[in-house]
């Protein structure tokens, strides 16, 4: 007998049933999985949008993420050329293939960019969110040829575009927001939720940032 | 690994008065239950969700072959591999195999408890492949030839000058020379030493927090990023899991995600959440060519028919170890295998046997700390009352207690007699208190005296009192 059906054949042996689950226990299965029903979602996740944008920037704050607000798209590249002049680095930045990244007007901000995935060594990326999740301040990117997610966890300082349009309150609204926009059933190959830059606090249990991945997680929140 | 469960008792002495384990226990304490208790205050719906995960787990081990069959057709769909382990030897076996056949020479590894669960380090070092903890604990207590302390501060009882001592050790055929002393300077070296290392691996190796049924996803939580780079850079990725970590949909992983930090941790919610869906697609510029993922039973389906099928809702968060009385004393070596603290009181002799681990669901108080504060409500002390049953069924315990145990029980059916035996040694008693009512050596009772006084009665039964009581109240 293969390992497989030995370890399905015990279990079901410790659920006391003879076989695979039939009837109406399967179908109440099959329509959980159907459905996907949220669970108790916390009330601070339900807010006004406005307020669910000013959750957002605090709780992403908290997590050590910095924040800087631009009114249009067009404004991310001096802001990024800003933040790479404040912390040191020089104006350059791998960003994300996508056309709300890689099209913008990077030489008018002065900032060389080379728009693929990231390479050991790469200082700075720049990538999009997918959405923003009030409720921690975590934001949600999702892996593909227009965003690879090396670009996440190679630099040292990681960049992420965020539109406050698509700030929601809690994480299962984000959930909605990819099923209904990419068909449901469609996963990328990887979701990255994020929430601040890289830390550890296994050394004697206190906080370091910039582990192993990005030292540094600035956001550049896009309109309200 | 080396079982020493069956020396525990030996283990936690020398646990006890281990003056540098003793002084990194301190660090444990005054961190995790005050920042848990903060995470949970600003969390106002904490106990309903307490509830909803502990439903949602019951919900799915009822139906676990369902939700497993199903994760399995779809993680297939997406061009992932399942492999099934009956045991920890089949599960090595199949890691080794798909090592092999990438060609690997070394493996880097995300933090996973389920291949310290398996022996897969040794395993791989044995034949030939080197494998490379990643996460900064599990590195540090690489170098010094240990094994996790804590589920997930691996290197909790290691204190800074010893990791200055390890890194000096080994990291000198890197050109670091100089002895570093700084949580920083300390955690850049690795960073920097450990990103190649990232860069040359074959094979990379993470374990699962969560199996989602509904797309086939597996999800890693981490706060270093190293499970990323893990999982990302080499050519193949093994997710090595366990049977019971599926869930039924991404709503039922996010429940229990809104627990996990904040009972573990008391973060908010952890760095990096990683939701991976099969191996690198077409048109993919990075992640693996391969997605394969190990399912490991290693005695968790005999558990789904037995008492202790609750234990099989544990998310791996170690709140139970964290307020756990007995593991801040002692910390997780002494426990003697892979899972310490009163989570590991109850799984240790589940896969490993009453026989060699009897010992290590006797050392509670049951104060209950454990369960108060335990995401899903496994009742942790009644499961380890399980086991002191099962033990003394089993005739594992020595014959001095059982004679003790018996005589007892024996008084304890007898009220009358029982309550006039009370009587009497609380009178007993009294006197040997003196001044300071408190015992410091009694005989038949030296086990308990020699470490710490009986405190004495003050010469009335409970009963007595009670009796005294309840006539005062009917005098009224």
């Amino acid at each position: 007998m293969s390992g497989r059906e030995a370890i399905l054949g015990n279990i079901r042996k410790g659920l006391k049933r003879s076989g695979p689950l039939a009837g109406t226990a399967l179908e109440l299965c099959q329509t959980r999985l159907r459905e996907h029903r949220p669970n108790l979602i916390p009330a601070r996740a339900q807010l006004p949008h406005a307020g669910q944008v000013e959750l957002f920037v605090q709780m992403a704050q908290e997590a050590s993420a910095t924040v800087a607000r631009v009114t249009e798209r067009a404004a991310v590249p001096a802001e990024v050329a800003r933040y790479l002049a404040d912390i040191g680095f020089a104006a350059e930045a791998i960003v994300a293939p996508d056309a709300s990244i890689a099209g913008l007007d990077w030489s008018a901000a002065g900032v060389a960019t080379e728009a693929r995935h990231a390479r050991n060594g790469d200082r700075a990326t720049v990538a999009p969110a997918f959405a923003g999740i009030a409720e921690t301040g975590t934001l949600m990117l999702l892996a593909g040829p227009q965003s690879p997610t090396t670009l996440n966890f190679l630099p040292d300082a990681h960049i992420v575009v965020l539109d406050a349009a698509r700030i929601v309150g809690p994480y299962e609204d984000a959930w909605a927001m990819l099923r209904s926009e990419r068909g449901e059933g469609w996963m990328p190959r990887v979701v990255n939720w994020i929430t601040g830059p890289s830390r550890s606090a296994d050394i004697e249990q206190k906080l370091q940032m910039g582990a192993h991945g990005p030292i540094r997680l600035h956001i550049v929140l896009i309109g309200d | 690994m080396q079982i020493t469960s069956p020396r525990f008792k030996q283990n936690a002495h020398e646990a006890l008065g281990d003056a540098a384990l003793q002084r990194a226990l301190g660090n444990l304490k005054a961190g995790f239950p005050g920042k848990r208790a903060a995470a949970v205050a600003r969390m106002p719906e904490f106990e309903q969700l307490r509830d909803a995960a502990r439903d949602l787990k019951n919900h799915i081990l009822e139906h676990l072959d369902f939700y497993l069959e199903t994760f399995e057709a779809n993680v297939k769909r997406r061009g992932g591999h399942v492999h099934w382990a009956r045991d920890a030897e089949e599960a090595r076996a199949i890691v080794l195999d798909i090592c092999r056949k990438a060609g690997a020479k070394t493996v880097t590894k995300g933090k996973s408890m389920i291949t310290e669960e398996i022996g897969l380090n040794d395993h791989l070092a044995a034949n030939g492949i080197e494998p490379i903890e990643t996460d900064l604990g599990e590195y540090i207590i690489q170098l010094r030839g240990e094994h996790p302390s804590h589920i997930i501060a691996p290197a909790i009882h290691v204190n800074l000058d010893q990791v200055s001592d390890a890194f000096h050790a080994h990291h000198g055929k890197y050109g670091k020379t100089e002895r570093q002393t700084e949580p920083r300077a300390l955690m850049n070296e690795a960073r920097e030493i450990l990103r190649d290392k990232f860069i040359a691996a074959d094979v990379g190796i993470t374990g699962a927090n969560f199996c989602i049924a509904e797309t086939g996803t597996t999800v890693i939580v981490t706060n270093e990023g190293n499970g990323d780079l893990t999982q990302t850079l080499p050519r193949v990725h093994v997710a090595v899991t366990s049977i019971e970590k599926v869930v039924p949909t991404l709503e039922d992983a996010t429940l229990l995600h809104r627990l996990l930090s904040r009972s573990a941790t008391g973060q908010e919610i952890e760095v990096y959440g990683t939701w991976s869906s099969g191996p690198r697609r077409p048109e993919d510029p990075d992640g693996p060519a391969e997605y394969h993922v190990v399912l490991l039973d290693n005695g968790r389906s005999n558990m789904l028919g037995n008492e202790f099928r609750e234990m099989l809702r544990c998310i791996r968060c170690s709140a139970c170890m964290n307020h756990c009385p007995v593991y801040g004393a002692i910390g997780g070596h002494a426990y003697g295998w892979v899972y310490p603290g009163p989570m590991g009181s109850v799984l240790t002799p589940a896969f490993i046997g009453v026989e060699q681990a009897g010992n290590l669901p006797n050392a509670s108080t049951f104060c209950g700390r454990c369960e108060s504060v335990c995401p899903v409500r496994i009742p942790l002390p009644k499961l380890m009352r399980h086991w002191r049953a099962r033990e003394f069924e089993k005739h594992l315990t020595p014959q001095g207690f059982r004679f003790g145990l018996g005589v007892w029980a024996w008084l304890a059916r007898r009220p009358k007699l029982y309550r006039l035996a009370t009587q009497v040694a609380t009178r007993v008693l009294k006197p040997l208190g003196g001044k300071t009512n408190r015992i410091g050596s009694l005989p038949l009772a030296g086990g308990w005296t020699a470490w710490r006084d009986l405190p004495a009665p003050q010469g009335r039964t409970f009963f007595e009192q009670w009796k005294d009581r309840q006539q005062a109240g009917g005098a009224k």
